[in-house]
């Protein structure tokens, strides 16, 4: 029962950074309708230049402030240089620049940084948390920032102007733009958004995967596979299905017999296309309708 | 009934193609073709072989044109289908002893039911999701590949070295000169059967799906059959290009099959021109000698100069090659005027 136990929190924890991952893509869903696969990419950049940020003497919540609004800034630089063009082409073209764009970055971070294995600190402290054998205090953080962030997400959704505005641009349009709305401008900021949750969840989890610039491709995946099963429409069902996730990946690797840590990618593809098959709006999407 | 529907307004996922503007004509297909035939007599084997990996990966975004470019789902999980191709050959070649020529028709068949069957799932998905699943797929194969329960079989993280074969009948050439013509000779072959296939009836309803799903269906397509049998397909002939590639390479291990491949092959069809099918073999030009220069002006850029190429790419030249052929045809049209 103590496994049990220990396996699921463990699994609340790095399901938190899933949460992060799949929220980023949410918002980016929301704004444009595409999935971005550069996300992780976008992710692992940012947390590399606030470690670079550190390692000029700033300390760490200076850089993590620093770093989500440089993030905030080039999420919104990247939609309107590139994407922004690039609105009214097939989706086979946009997800070609999805692609490029992780090419980039990846190739990118590594001439800057190059492909060692670097230490990234946490600000929690890894020593159990509050005394108990469980958790650790980096993972009970981990939890505590995404719990925190979603907060934030429903309270600027719901009850801010410019939330609202952004909530009318994603889900309609063009009456959105007729009550003079300008949802280019959403768009991007869905963006700038996107990219600094993103940020957020890189930093978060470089203390447990190390940072270097290939460190989300999995993150990704899992980041997706929660997306998609919470539904890529909902931001609350991103964060669900990220736990769900997290747990599942736990339990499965210590409870199913030959998974282990070979099969956690797999695992995600499984359950990517079974939540698709069973119910592709995810737990909290809404149906797509189509009008012939 | 809600005041407020969601909408989707289904934008098809690629621009439609004529069937008629897929192919070159007879006259320039033939002097490609005698080209190709000639060119190794001149160069050395190590520029053969890349001239042999040229058609192999253009057999692959061959098959992946016909998936997107014939029926309008795109895949990102290509370097899956080409992986199983490779391990289906190489190790009924390496346990069995298998001739290498007879591998490739079993990794074709094993890869189509292998297609076939992914596009079971794949079905219910369309556009974003499907590049999804199929990124899930290319990511997660090397770890599927590298599992303790096969590792008999495929050599585990280590792989399997494959014998490269001789010449037959004494012919008088080097093994990589043998292995050129070799492939030459399926990929000509594949290529004709492919433009057959997409000027046949199954072609026209790959198009019809691809253009309006619905309208497909209304004229009596069956959609579901014809989504997963263009799966099917790409994924048999993606498996004859593994194949042939685990054969020139002499190696193959789960790290050679990783996302980067599956990116490649993207890559090269969006290069290419999607649904321009001599585009492949442009296109595959473009993700074998690119990175090499890139890698040429400074060690570790080519994915920057990959990502920036493409980016030039999708904006200047939407179409890719098709379009610069398009336009080189007005040209010489005018000169001949």
């Amino acid at each position: 029962m103590e496994l049990f136990t220990n396996q699921v929190l463990a699994g609340i924890a790095t399901g938190a950074i899933y949460a992060c991952m799949a929220l980023a893509v949410v918002m980016i869903y929301q704004a444009i309708d595409h999935l971005n696969f550069a996300q992780g990419e976008m992710a692992m950049f940012s947390t590399f230049i606030s470690w670079q940020l550190m390692q000029w003497g700033v300390p760490y919540w200076g850089a993590f402030v620093l770093t989500l609004a440089l993030s905030f800034a080039g999420g919104i630089l990247i939609e309107r240089l590139l994407f922004k063009p690039l609105a009214k082409a097939p989706i086979l073209t946009n997800v070609a620049g999805f692609i490029a764009l992780f090419a980039i970055i990846n190739s990118v971070a590594g001439l800057i940084w190059d492909f060692t294995i670097k230490q990234y600190p946490t600000p929690f402290g890894s020593s159990p948390f509050l005394g108990s054998q469980l958790i650790s205090t980096h993972q009970a953080g981990m939890i505590g920032v995404t719990v925190l962030l979603l907060v934030l997400l429903f309270i600027f959704f719901q009850y801010t102007r410019i939330g609202l505005a952004m909530r009318a641009a994603a889900s309609l349009p063009e009456s959105a733009r007729l009550v003079g709305i300008n949802t280019s401008w959403m768009i991007a900021l869905g963006w700038g958004m996107a990219t600094a949750i993103g940020a957020i969840a890189g930093m978060l989890i470089a203390p447990v995967v190390f940072l270097e610039p290939n460190m989300m491709g999995g993150v990704l995946i899992y980041g997706f596979a929660a997306a998609v099963l919470g539904g890529l429409t909902s931001p609350l069902g991103a964060v669900i299905g990220g736990f769900l996730v997290g747990i599942f990946e736990n339990l499965a690797g210590t409870y199913i017999p030959g998974v282990g840590n070979e099969l956690k990618l797999p695992i995600a593809l499984a359950l990517i296309i079974v939540v698709l098959v069973v119910k592709p709006a995810g737990l909290f999407g809404r149906p797509i309708v189509k009008r012939v | 009934m809600s005041a407020v529907e969601d909408v989707v307004t289904e934008a098809p996922a690629v621009e439609a193609v004529p069937k008629r503007a897929m192919t070159l004509g007879l006259g320039t297909s033939l002097v490609v073709l005698a080209a190709l035939c000639l060119a190794p007599l001149f160069v050395k084997n190590f520029i053969i072989f890349q001239m042999t990996m040229l058609l192999i990966y253009g057999l692959a975004v061959l098959a992946l044109n016909i998936l997107t470019g014939g029926s309008g789902q795109f895949s990102l999980g290509q370097s899956a289908f080409y992986a199983v191709g490779a391990y289906t050959s190489a190790i009924l070649m390496e346990h069995a002893n298998m001739n290498y020529a007879l591998t490739l028709p079993i990794a074709g068949l094993v890869c189509f039911a292998f297609g076939f069957l992914f596009g079971q799932p794949a079905l219910r998905l369309s556009g974003v999701y499907l590049a999804l699943a199929t990124f899930a797929l290319a990511t997660a194969m090397p770890q599927l590949l590298k599992l303790g329960f096969f590792e008999h079989w495929t050599g585990g993280v280590q792989g399997l070295v494959v014998t490269k074969p001789d010449a037959p009948f004494g012919l008088p050439m080097s093994q990589d000169m043998w292995l050129y013509y070799f492939t030459l000779a399926i990929t000509v072959g594949i290529y004709i059967a492919s433009v057959n296939l997409l000027r046949s009836r199954s072609g026209r309803a790959f198009m019809a799906i691809r253009d309006n799903e619905i309208a497909a269906s209304a004229m009596g397509v069956d959609v579901a059959l014809y989504k997963t049998l263009a799966f099917g397909v790409s994924a048999g002939i993606t498996g004859v290009a593994g194949g042939l590639g685990a054969i020139a390479v002499q190696f193959v291990a789960p790290d050679g099959y990783t996302i980067t491949l599956a990116i490649s092959l993207f890559l090269g069809m969006v290069v290419g021109g999607v649904g321009w099918l001599p585009g492949s073999i442009v296109g595959s030009a473009f993700i074998i000698f690119v990175p090499n220069m890139a890698e040429g002006i400074s060690k570790g850029l080519s994915g920057a100069v990959f990502g920036v190429l493409l980016f030039l790419v999708i904006f200047l030249v939407p179409h890719g090659a098709r379009q610069v052929a398009i336009v080189a045809q007005g040209l010489i049209a005018k000169l001949k005027r």
